[in-house]
Parts: C-alpha cells; structure tokens; sequence
C-alpha cells in the first residue's frame, strides 16, 4: 500500500497517502465550527463534573458543588404543592355535612380534587363518571349497597369492601349452586321468586307457579340478609331486590347465575393511599354524582373531627409515625393536612 | 502520535481490542462503583424475596412481553408522584432478576399497581380488557386462565436466584415446586406450611378457579405485590443517605 501524500488538483487538499486499489482518500480537515462545538462540549463537561454529582469514588461520588438532587428536588416540589393544597383540605377534612353544604367554594374544591383522584383511581373499575360495570356498582344512580351518604361513602372508600383492612366491610352469599345447597330446580324457583319481588317482573314476567314454590326457599335462604320483602339490607351489604337494579346483570339466566355463584366482588382500602382530605374530597365527588343521600344526624362527625365515627382508628394508629409522615412526600398518601393535623 | 490511526484501521484485531479497552473503562468506571457506593440501595423494611408463584408470574410477564408497554419505575417528577404515588426506590428492585424498569409507556407504570384493583378486576381486564377499560389498546391474554401453571421447574428458578444473591431459605427451595401451587390454594393441604416459609405473604386462589392453579393466577399475585412491600410511613425519603 503507498503511503505517498500527494495534493489534490482540483480541491487543493492532500490525500491521506491511504489508496486501496487506486482509490485514493482526501485528507480534508474538519470543519472549523465543528471543531470548536467540540471543544466546546468538552470544556462543558468538565464544568459538569464540578458542578454535579459526576465521578464515582471508592464508597461514595463527588456531589458537586451544586449539591443537585433529584430527590430533594422533587420532594421541594411536592411539599410546596401541599402547603398550596393544605389549607383547602385542611378545611374540607374539617367540614361537616352542613359546612360542605353552605360554601360553594369548598364544593368546587372538593368537587375538582375528587375528580382527578377518581379520574386515576376509581375510574377504572366504576367507569367514567361511576357508570358502573357488571361486578362494579354504578356510583351515578341512587341505589347504594352499603349506603349512599357521605359519611357512609367514605367509610366504604376508607376500609373498603372485602379488601385487606382489618375493619373491612365484609359480605359473603353462598354459592348456591356450585357448592350444592340448592338443587338447579330449586333455584330456578328462587329465580322466579326473586324476580316477582323486584321491578323487573314487568319485563321479565315471572313464572307464578314456580315463584310460588320459591317463596319458601327465599324465606329459608336468603331472607336473613336481603329481608322478608327482598329490602336488602345495608348493614349488611346486602342488595335490594326490590328495585330493577343488578351487580351482575338484570337478565334472568345472569340472576341465576348469581344465585348459583354467589359472586362477591373485591373493593381495595384508600386508608393508606390517600390523606383525610383527600378522602372527603372522593367522597363528596362520588356523593355528588346523582344519588347521594343526606347523612343521618348521628353518624355526624361531633366536633369538627377529621373523620367519621369508627374510622378514627386507622389515622391515630399512624400518629406516631408522624415526623416521618411529616416528611414523606408520598403524593398518594399525604396529599393534604394529614401530617399537620396529627402534629 | 495522531499517526497511530492507521495501526488501528489496518489490522482489525488491533482495532478489535483497542475498542474492548475503550469499552471496559467506561464500564469499569459506571459500573463496578455501584456495587460498593453505599447508598446505591435504599436501606428499607418490607421488601421481600418474590414467592415461587410470584416469581411464576414474573415469567409469564417476561414471556408476554409486557415490559414493552408497561415500565415499573415511578420516577422522582412531580406529576408521576401525583399521579402513581412514591417513587420507585431501587430497593424495590433489589431481588428483580432482571429488572422490569423499561423505558416505554403504552399502558401505565405497573410499579405500584399491587392492591389498587381487585384480583376479579385484573382478571377481566386480562381476559377482555375493554370489557372494564374501554379505551384501552391492550391485546387480551384470555388464554392464561386456561393454561395450567407449569410449576415443575420452580425449584430451579429459585435455584438460579439465589446463585444471584436473593436469600432464598434450603427449606423454601426444597418445596418451591409444591410451593407455587400452595399460595393459590388457601384450603389445600400445603397452605399452612407455605405461610410458615413465606409470613404475611397473601394466600388466595387469585384466578376465580379454586380447583385450577393457572398462569393468570401466578401473574395475578405477581401484580398483586407490586410496589406494595415498602412502608413508606416509615421510609425517611428526605434523610440525607436516601437523596441522591
């Protein structure tokens, strides 16, 4: 290979001395302001070095002069963005019905910070706008299964239903057909029972004498938790069956189905995710979605509390972890005036 | 000296280990401080070993693919803390062979997606997930629910873990295979003694089949546990060792 470097005729330049097979190589020097925004990147990361947290060392790094990081950084913004959002939460935590009630300016806040919870929450169970889904309760309508007022709401968002908390809200019915306590006969007669007890005999139109023969298993089997009358029973989770309302579907093999499964389904505890206020703020959202109830005089938090009666517990028990609360930045979980509140 | 090019252009395996070195001190200097930079792992309380039919789950996210659309690293910004809750620590991915950070949003972050939903609600949406979600884009994996659990080869996988460092007991890798199947089924016979190997860990038939342990159960409790070990009530995030 010749190593001869010649000059180019036509651009001036000299050829590397490179040539493979007579194809020769310019030697063309690089571009002057490309050179210089290289150099220029070098010079900048030497700047970088001293300035951020750059070189590793033996058990530690070099922090940089700056002291950068990331996670004071966003723990600086989140703290910031509570102490905006505290007063209002604080005041909302605080509020009782009656408060809520008079001061539309706590209802629009309530009303938009219970909207974004649900939005990234809630939403993808219960639907947009609590529509619902089969296994999902529609939260827009006014049929409740465990009670439709605020405090009754926020109760159920705070244990939940079935769910890992110990004070849990808890329901089981019995799979009447896949364990055998019923035969597919007697079933059926509990189905046309049920039907003829609810609105849904108008469009289904029961069967006499099998909802007859019905009457009597109802009365065994399921009148402990739905009632006499098929009222369903709050206390108990039970549903009313009254109405033309269905968990699981209104037709009538899906209320058979029901009755053969005894399907029951799993609502997670917010307790841990989401502060006081927060928690208010879902509720009065949910509550105000179309079938809210007014809440009854004694379940009225006494004295400004931050909670209703017998969901206390949970927040207390935090309490003493309340300098580490104070300073987690956990945007889920303390959101609000929590960790000042139990200062 | 601007000559020597031309040693490394003309002979290739010259080239060839000129490039090996250049690429090992980067490595060397990247990587290797990592393992004993004190604070590259968060000190925690909560983050545990995956239990063999956890870790099941994990293979069968890893098989399907699912890191392609979902990442499990909550990052330290603003609206992902909002919107996710606390960051993801690197704790929480102490046992994670390999991690399942990634780098690409289609669907969300599943990084703390452990007990938002129910277990009834992960498999609809499994099964149909426009049946719950109805913008949703995701492909449906209806077929995991008819697919007995391989569990035969749990041992191994536990095994090959803990050459990797994850504490894993003898006593849990002697029964990792029965293991698999006993946190799927609270009434069977195993159940008492997986609780013993594996406290506090949630035992329940996750599938809605309580006479089947399939592969929607095993992914069922691996999400389940996601981003739900630490107790962040008592993580100190803003203690100086924990910023970085």
């Amino acid at each position: 290979m010749a190593e001869k470097i010649e000059r180019d005729e036509v651009s001036g330049t000299d050829t590397t001395g490179h040539e493979w097979d007579g194809i020769k190589e310019l030697d063309t020097p690089l571009p002057r302001w490309w050179l210089y925004v290289f150099y220029a990147t070098i010079a900048a990361s030497v700047i970088y070095w001293v300035l951020m947290p750059a070189w590793p060392l033996v058990n530690s790094y070099t922090p940089g002069l700056l002291n950068w990081s990331d996670r004071r950084n966003v723990a600086a913004e989140m703290q910031e963005l509570r102490a905006a959002r505290a007063p209002m939460f604080e005041r909302l935590a605080a509020a009782g019905a009656a408060d809520l009630a008079n001061d539309p300016e706590l209802q629009q806040f309530a009303r938009a910070a219970g909207e974004s919870v649900f939005g990234d929450n809630c939403q993808t169970c219960h639907g947009a706008g609590g529509a619902g889904a089969p296994g999902y309760p529609v939260l827009a309508d006014d049929v409740w299964i465990w009670g439709g007022s605020m405090a009754d709401i926020e109760h159920t968002l705070r244990v939940g239903i079935r769910s890992s908390h110990p004070e849990t809200r808890i329901s089981a019915m019995p799979a009447f057909g896949r364990d055998g306590l019923l035969t597919p006969q007697q079933i059926g007669d509990v189905t046309e029972y049920v039907i003829s007890i609810s609105a849904a005999n108008a469009r289904l139109q029961s069967d006499a004498r099998a909802a007859g023969r019905g009457a009597q298993l109802y009365q065994e089997q399921c009148a402990a938790c739905h009632g006499d009358t098929g009222a369903g029973d709050r206390t108990q989770g039970a549903p009313s069956l009254n109405d033309d309302v269905w968990l699981y579907g209104g037709s009538r093999a899906e209320i058979r189905r029901q009755i053969e499964l005894g399907r029951a389904g799993v609502m997670p505890s917010w307790d841990h995710r989401f502060d006081a206020g927060t928690l208010r703020a879902l509720a009065y959202y949910v509550h105000e979605m179309g079938g809210g109830e007014p809440d009854a005089p004694a379940v009225e938090p006494a004295s400004g509390g931050t909670a209703p009666q017998g969901t206390v517990t949970p927040t207390s028990a935090r309490a003493p972890a309340a300098p580490a609360d104070a300073e987690r930045i956990d945007a889920g979980q303390d959101r609000g005036g929590e960790a000042n509140a139990t200062r | 000296m601007w000559k020597f090019h031309k040693w490394f252009e003309r002979h290739s395996l010259i080239l060839l280990i000129g490039i090996l070195v250049v690429v090992s001190i980067g490595g060397l200097v990247q990587i290797t401080p990592l393992f004993f930079i004190e604070s590259t792992i968060e000190r925690v309380q909560g983050v545990r070993p995956y239990t063999p039919l956890e870790l099941a789950g994990r293979q069968i996210y890893i098989r399907e693919g699912c890191y392609t659309c979902h990442s499990q690293m909550v990052r330290p910004l603003r609206d992902e803390v909002e919107r996710y809750g606390h960051y993801s620590l690197a704790a929480e991915s102490m046992y994670d062979h390999p991690f399942q950070w990634g780098s690409k949003r289609t669907g969300p972050d599943l990084a703390r997606v452990g007990g938002r939903y129910s277990d009834e609600w992960h498999r609809a949406h499994m099964v149909d997930p426009r049946s719950v979600v109805p913008e949703s884009v995701m492909p449906p994996y209806a077929f995991l629910e008819r697919r007995d659990l391989d569990t035969s080869n749990m041992q191994a996988h536990l095994q090959a873990n803990r050459v990797l460092r994850v504490p894993y007991t003898d006593e849990q890798l002697a029964n990792a295979n029965s293991d698999a199947r006993a946190q799927a089924e609270p009434f069977g016979a195993d159940a008492f003694d997986f609780e013993q190997r594996y406290p506090g860990v949630a035992i329940r038939d996750f599938d809605g089949q309580p006479n089947r342990v399939t592969e929607m159960d095993a992914l069922i409790a691996y999400l389940q546990m996601l981003g739900a070990g630490v107790d962040f009530s008592t993580y100190q995030a803003e203690a100086p060792e924990n910023l970085r």
